[in-house]
């Protein structure tokens, strides 16, 4: 048993898709604990423009990062179908202001490409790999890069 | 529970069981002579010995056996403790404190020292008790009958001899093991060894009720034992035997009217005769001196002559009163508690912070709704708020522990350092039982430790430079904690020298940390001390100069939201003043506004509140400002301006003055929009999740669910005194850029 659920796990991956900044993204589900409507932050004194602040997820203070405005896509437009995306690396809880949240999406390994040579170092780092979807073409975002960010802000 | 987890009970065992022998030490210090606390040394080693032995952890049981051994002899009062022995016990309690702490954690540590300690303490035995091996010789026994397990006979004239010069007396001992002492782990047979240590032992056991073995249930405890005991020692000294099974088993002792027992009475031991009754009821006055039960004694014939025995006239109330003393002996004990998995009681806290919290919520929810008749809702929400405010101070209790086994172990410390320094310095402490957080007693481990070597080091001076000045030889490190207005208060002093502030100024000009041509006051030269870098000891010593300074202490001591001062008289000593918030979890504060911003400030670092007029306001320079106050001139910084908010038509408004005086800087009144509240709040970490933002020092959770942050007011006035540069190029304009 463990066996099997051990080779689906390494084959079949899920993600969910949301848009921020006009571009398509993903994250892997195990990392997303949970999806909220967007509500007003308390913001926070000396931090970049995409810190938008700090918010209250039951009992605890996590930081909210505007996903958008952290690719240098420019701020998340205010809208109605903005959600924030809670999500959890090695014990740190942060959350992510996008412009919507699409579907769940379930690839093999094999469909998720690694990212090409593109200029950037910046953006090389922020995604993981990308998946091609009906044509268009959803990256997966690395949420050690947008942590790496948040304990650097001091610089 | 598996093996590793009854392993880590015993280390959290022998925890305690060191805190009591270190805590029992320092009273053998004032009062050698005290059974009560001789016996209470004794039995935390032996504990200890008797648990190891169960772990197989045989360095540490033959350490502690020698270090009973000794003890044994103090309590005999064969062995005088003077101050060599005591210092030696000490040093054996340290001793035995590494080899738990060895073997809880597996390392290896360094035999020189046990080894040196082992030779002083056998130095004390002399020759007979070194030959005492310490082995448990297995005893089998036969199943078969009534079992009898002889103990090597002494012929009855040597007995008679020995009455001349030790009285001795014959024990009659009914021992009934209830089901729970073998759950318990316990072990009859070692009972009886220790008993056998005792004198000329015979023990039969007593088969009546053994079950078919058809309804035999191999847990049950079904065999009892009656034992006769010839010895020379007292009552108490078998009732110690059974000290670890009080409560698990039916025991009497009665005296025997025989001091020593008739042939016959052999001839009836080995007679395979079943015993008549149980042992259960304890022996009925009217038929002592012959208990119920048969066994050696009570065949022997009633005294027809009198026999050597003092105690002859009076066995049965001996008797009776020593079943009754052991009742009342566990009342006596030390109280109940209960061990608890830390992570519980943190979640517990938690929980307890979001009720408060809700409850918040709730009445400001209620508020809102204006309802037009709620004066008996307002009774209960008051009666809730009470309730949410009960369970939180009960379950923050729960955290709060004693300072007295982080100063115990202080005073290893400070025989350490002044063993290092060949000075000579003791340890006195003040307020042992002041509870604080469990985290910050944790926390303070390092800082203290490192306080307590430092004033010895560099704090006293030498003896006979002490001697010279006309001061007692010996230096004295007081350390004293106490609760004084919502704070804890924990110094440390030593009667030394005092700073040399001459010394510490040269100091820092030679590394640098000032620049030779500033002007500096007394309490900020000490106050150099605590900067990076520092330190004053001419040569590195054994035991400062190891790289850490004062400002890892003041580091450590502002992580726990306190604050280090130094004060010192020279010829007289140096004082060295920790002040920590009482818990972490929870804070006094004022809710107020700052721009647009609900924040919070701690009610601890506000002086006074002033609403100022216009005309006490004075421009100093181009935009610095000045508040007169009672006739100072007070600098104001404004908070907003602080943590770069916007402007805002906030210099129109004069807002609120919040003065506050902070160690490093002087009087100081912060400007904020305004007031609104003051209340407790539950202090959040912002670190967790994100980074340290400067000039703010937690987060907290308000009634309507937002955040709020905690201003920290030192830091405010240190950024405003920096004039900080934007670090991130930009201009950091805080609104809500996202509504």
């Amino acid at each position: 048993m463990p066996e099997t659920a051990e080779a689906l796990a390494d084959t079949q991956f899920e993600f969910i898709t949301f848009s921020a900044g006009g571009q398509n993204y993903c994250l892997e589900i195990t990392q997303i604990r949970e999806i909220r409507r967007w509500t007003p932050v308390t913001a926070l004194p000396h931090t970049p423009t995409d810190v938008l602040g700090v918010m209250n997820l039951r009992g605890a203070v996590i930081p909210i990062f505007d996903l958008s405005a952290r690719f240098g896509l420019g701020k998340t437009p205010a809208n109605e179908r903005n959600v924030v995306i809670v999500a959890a690396v090695e014990g740190t809880t942060i959350g992510l202001l996008v412009e919507s949240v699409s579907e769940i999406l379930s690839v093999e390994k094999s469909a998720i490409q690694e990212t090409p040579d593109i200029k950037s170092e910046a953006t090389r780092h922020s995604i993981r790999g990308m998946i091609s979807v009906d044509e268009t073409m959803v990256r997966v975002v690395n949420l050690d890069a947008v942590l790496e960010h948040s304990a650097g802000v001091a610089q | 529970m598996s093996m590793n987890s009854i392993r880590d009970t015993f280390f959290e065992e022998c925890e305690e069981l060191l805190e009591a022998l270190v805590e029992g030490l320092s009273q053998m210090e004032e009062a050698s002579d005290d059974m009560e606390v001789i016996n209470a040394v004794f039995r935390s080693v032996h504990s200890i010995k008797g648990g190891a032995g169960a772990f197989a952890l045989d360095r540490l049981v033959n350490f502690a056996h020698t270090f009973e051994t000794v003890m044994d002899k103090v309590r005999d009062r064969e062995l005088a403790v003077d101050e060599k022995l005591m210092a030696l016990f000490h040093r054996s309690g340290d001793q035995l404190s590494d080899l738990v702490a060895s073997a809880r954690d597996g390392t290896d540590l360094d035999p020189s020292a046990e080894t040196a300690i082992v030779k002083e303490l056998e130095s004390y035995l002399g020759s007979d008790a070194a030959a005492e091996e310490f082995s448990f010789d297995a005893v089998t026994l036969d199943f078969d009958g009534p079992a009898a397990i002889e103990i090597p006979d002494i012929d009855i004239s040597d007995v008679g001899e020995a009455a001349d010069t030790e009285t001795e007396y014959c024990f009659e001992i009914q021992f009934k093991p209830e089901r729970t002492l073998y759950e318990n782990g316990h072990e009859p047979l070692l009972l009886f060894d220790a008993l056998a240590e005792l004198g000329e032992l015979k023990v039969e056991a007593d088969l009546s009720n053994l079950p078919s073995f058809d309804s035999f249930d191999p847990n049950d405890a079904v065999i009892a034992w009656s034992m006769s005991l010839k010895t020379t020692e007292s009552e108490t000294t078998i009732q110690e035997v059974f000290e670890f099974v009080d409560g698990l088993c039916d025991l009497s002792i009665s005296l025997s009217s025989e001091t020593s027992p008739a042939p016959k009475a052999e001839e009836v031991a080995e007679e395979p005769e079943p015993e008549p009754a149980s042992s259960e009821e304890p022996p009925k006055a009217e038929e002592v001196p012959s208990p119920p039960s048969a066994d050696v004694a009570s065949v022997a014939p009633a005294p027809a002559a009198p026999v050597p025995s003092p105690k002859e006239e009076t066995p049965a109330p001996t008797a009776a009163p020593n079943m009754a003393a052991a009742a009342p002996k566990e009342a006596r004990g030390p109280k109940p508690t209960l061990r608890v998995d830390l992570d519980r009681v943190d979640r517990l806290i938690n929980t307890v912070g979001e009720l408060i919290i809700n409850q918040a919520m709730i009445s400001q929810r209620i508020e809102e709704l204006d309802l037009p008749t709620v004066a008996h809702l307002t009774n209960e929400l008051e009666a809730y708020k009470l309730l949410a405010r009960d369970i939180q101070e009960g379950v923050m209790a729960i955290r709060a522990q004693p300072v007295k086994p982080l100063f115990q172990r202080m005073s290893r410390i400070v025989r350490e350092a002044s063993d290092a320094t060949h000075k000579k310095a003791k340890l006195v402490t003040v307020g042992d039982s002041t509870e604080v957080d469990k985290t910050v007693i944790e926390r303070l481990a390092d800082p203290l430790t490192h306080m307590i070597r430092n004033a010895v080091d560099h704090g006293l001076e030498t003896a006979e430079i002490r001697e010279a000045a006309g001061k007692d030889a010996v230096g004295t490190i007081r350390l004293s904690a106490a609760h004084r207005s919502g704070s804890v208060f924990i110094e440390i002093s030593d009667d030394g020298a005092g700073l040399n502030r001459d010394r510490i100024l040269a100091k820092a000009i030679e590394k640098n940390l000032v620049s030779p041509e500033v002007e500096l006051s007394e309490p900020e030269i000490d106050n150099l001390l605590f900067l990076p870098g520092f330190s004053t000891a001419g040569q590195v010593s054994n035991l400062s100069g190891r790289g850490v300074g004062m400002d890892v202490v003041k580091n450590a001591v502002q992580a726990l939201g306190g604050r280090v001062s130094i004060t010192s008289t020279p010829g007289k000593g140096t004082t060295f003043t920790i002040v920590l918030p009482l818990t972490l979890a929870v804070m006094d504060g004022f809710v107020i506004s700052v721009g647009n911003q609900t924040m919070v400030i701690p009610i601890s670092s506000i002086l006074e509140t002033i609403r100022p007029n216009a005309k006490d306001i004075h421009v100093v320079g181009t935009d610095s400002q000045v508040v007169s106050v009672r006739g100072a001139y007070v600098p104001i910084v404004d908070v907003a301006d602080s943590l770069g908010l916007t402007e805002e038509e906030r210099k129109e408004r004069n807002g609120i003055l919040l003065l506050v005086a902070t160690e490093s800087q002087d009087l100081t009144a912060l400007r904020v929009s305004a007031i609104h509240d003051q209340r407790q709040v539950v202090i959040k970490s912002l670190e967790s999740n994100y980074t340290a933002i400067p000039g703010v020092s937690a987060a907290t959770i308000l009634g309507d669910g937002k955040i709020a942050l905690i201003l920290d007011p030192e830091e405010l006035i240190k950024l405003a005194h920096s004039n900080p540069l934007d670090p991130f190029g930009q201009n950091t304009n805080m609104e809500l850029r996202h509504a």
